[in-house]
């Protein structure tokens, strides 16, 4: 792996893996992964289909947690910290957006209503907008909407949790190009305004190139190369070259 | 009835067999136990009741209630294995509904204290208690697995392990009440309840049938609701990790 990572590498990095390893079932899926997120960039994550991303966004985000080896949040030790804040402080946007039972304001509503507060009519709107919905679909049933419509509220559901670091799991798989194009302006605006560091699993090679500051390329639940675009397209590793084909460029 | 007449009524196990056989059901082994057990069962306990009354010693009493209550442990605790502690869960469920109703029922003297009421309504009390929380356990294990993904959301937004589940676990209360409450609501019209058949049956005034049924009605509305939701409330912890992680159930 190349070790020269460039001055992107920060030395408080938003989160830092230290040996991480995870194991379901007796298969280990995440093995040994040691590498870090720097603060206020979008790293984009890239691999195979099975490589172990969405595990990795669930060990960071606490939802499950690692068999062995440490995760710091902003230096911290993820054990050390109350999972509620850990949660809440580096949110998540799920690969496969699930919908609460209710209405579309029902979710998005769901993170503000979990800490005994209310979404206002004005917030709602506010946020449809934000990610390009029409607020006609505040009064649908959720599990209604089609699979481009359920990412975006997911997307806006998370994003109402102002969390300092986001997770983003193939959160535009579905859409459309123009709206595509209007989720990653969203995204980059809010990295850039508001200083939040973003991790972006993608399976798009184009849009990992055009979003990405600071790459991950994961396989079979390794990290192979980590680094700037230009040490990407470099690496020496088989899996790897034959991943990225000369995509990033 | 004489031991004689009771064993002509095997031919209505016959029956069943019967038809298990030639329809294929495969439920002759089941019915053969089904008869066997409760042959056994009722006649070893009509012994020990026979010898309990004519004794009236108080801790034969409680000994035989803390043995309905292991059996009804010891019945219902499959249908949890998924929930950590859920023998001890169930013990406590069980032991408290049966002190509450029992001090309701002697503290008010509904009832009077000897043996006969006592044990009779226990029985029932917590017959009643397994069931439900046989039906409480089944759901709400298969309401949670169902329903993962929205829990997992729920936590990952930073939600509480109580929040993240905590519509299956009302639905899985209140679905689990519904049997005893809609039984209810035709009781004496479909059928005479059990009880009052045999106090009928024994020659026992029906008005005065009535009334001890009704009581009956009510004592099993308030442990039907009383069940699931201690059960439930005992329980649902024990399905998330202490980092708060919603563990994986295994259902059969
Ligand atoms: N709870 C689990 N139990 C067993 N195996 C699991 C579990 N979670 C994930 N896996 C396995 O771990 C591997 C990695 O899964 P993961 O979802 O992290 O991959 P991914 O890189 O996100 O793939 P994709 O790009 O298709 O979304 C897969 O082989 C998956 O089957
Ligand atoms: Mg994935």
């Amino acid at each position: 792996m190349n070790q020269e990572n460039g001055d992107i590498v920060s030395p408080s990095p938003a989160i830092r893996l230290d040996g991480v390893s995870y194991r379901a079932n007796h298969t280990d899926i995440i093995k040994k992964v040691s590498g870090q997120f720097p603060t206020g960039n979008i790293t984009a994550l890239i691999g195979p289909s099975g490589a172990g991303k969405t595990t990795l966004l669930k060990l960071c985000n606490g939802l499950i947690s690692p068999v062995q080896g440490g995760i710091y949040i902003e230096g911290k030790r993820i054990e050390e910290q109350s999972p509620l804040s850990v949660r809440r402080h580096v949110g998540i946007v799920l690969q496969s957006s699930p919908m609460i039972q209710g209405t579309v304001q029902a979710n998005l509503a769901l993170p503000l209503q979990l800490r005994g507060k209310t979404l206002s009519e004005e917030q709602a709107i506010a946020t449809m907008e934000r990610v390009g919905l029409p607020t006609s679909l505040l009064t649908r049933d959720a599990r209604e909407l089609s699979g481009g419509q359920k990412q975006k509220v997911s997307i806006a559901r998370t994003l109402l949790n102002e969390s300092k670091i986001l997770l983003l799991d193939e959160i535009t798989a579905s859409l459309d190009p123009s709206s595509l194009q209007e989720i990653e302006d969203l995204i980059v605006k809010l990295k850039d305004t508001e200083k939040i560091t973003i991790v972006w699993i993608t399976h798009n090679l184009e849009q990992a190139n055009r979003i990405g500051e600071y790459f991950w390329v994961m396989v079979d639940g390794q990290l192979r190369e980590v680094g700037t675009k230009e040490e990407i397209y470099a690496s020496e590793d088989e899996d790897v070259k034959r991943f990225v084909k000369g995509v990033l460029s | 009835m004489s031991w004689m007449t009771l064993s002509l009524t095997l031919l209505f196990v016959f029956i069943p067999l019967l038809l298990s056989k030639t329809l294929n059901l495969g439920l002759e082994r089941d019915t053969m136990v089904a008869a066997l057990r409760s042959t056994i069962q009722l006649i070893a306990v009509g012994f020990v009741l026979k010898f309990v009354f004519d004794s009236e010693h108080p801790i034969f009493i409680i000994l035989m209630v803390l043995l309905m209550i292991v059996a009804a442990v010891q019945n219902a605790r499959h249908k949890g294995k998924a929930i950590k502690g859920i023998t001890w869960k169930l013990f406590v469920t069980f032991v408290a509904i049966e002190v509450l109703t029992q001090t309701v029922l002697l503290g008010l003297h509904i009832v009077p204290a000897t043996a006969q009421y006592i044990i009779s309504l226990s029985g029932m009390v917590i017959g009643n208690s397994m069931v439900l929380a046989i039906l409480f356990l089944n759901r709400f294990t298969a309401e949670v697995e169902a329903h993962r993904d929205e829990s997992e959301l729920i936590l990952s937004l930073g939600g509480t392990p109580k929040q993240s589940i905590n519509r299956q676990l009302l639905k899985s209360i209140q679905a689990s009440m519904i049997p005893t409450i809609e039984s209810q609501k035709t009781i004496g019209l479909v059928q005479l309840p059990g009880m009052m058949s045999g106090q009928i049956i024994a020659g026992a005034d029906p008005i005065q049938a009535v009334q001890f049924q009704l009581l009956v009605v009510f004592l099993l509305l308030a442990t039907a609701a009383m069940t699931s939701v201690l059960l439930g409330f005992l329980s649902y912890r024990s399905l998330f990790t202490e980092r708060m992680q919603l563990l994986k159930i295994d259902l059969d």
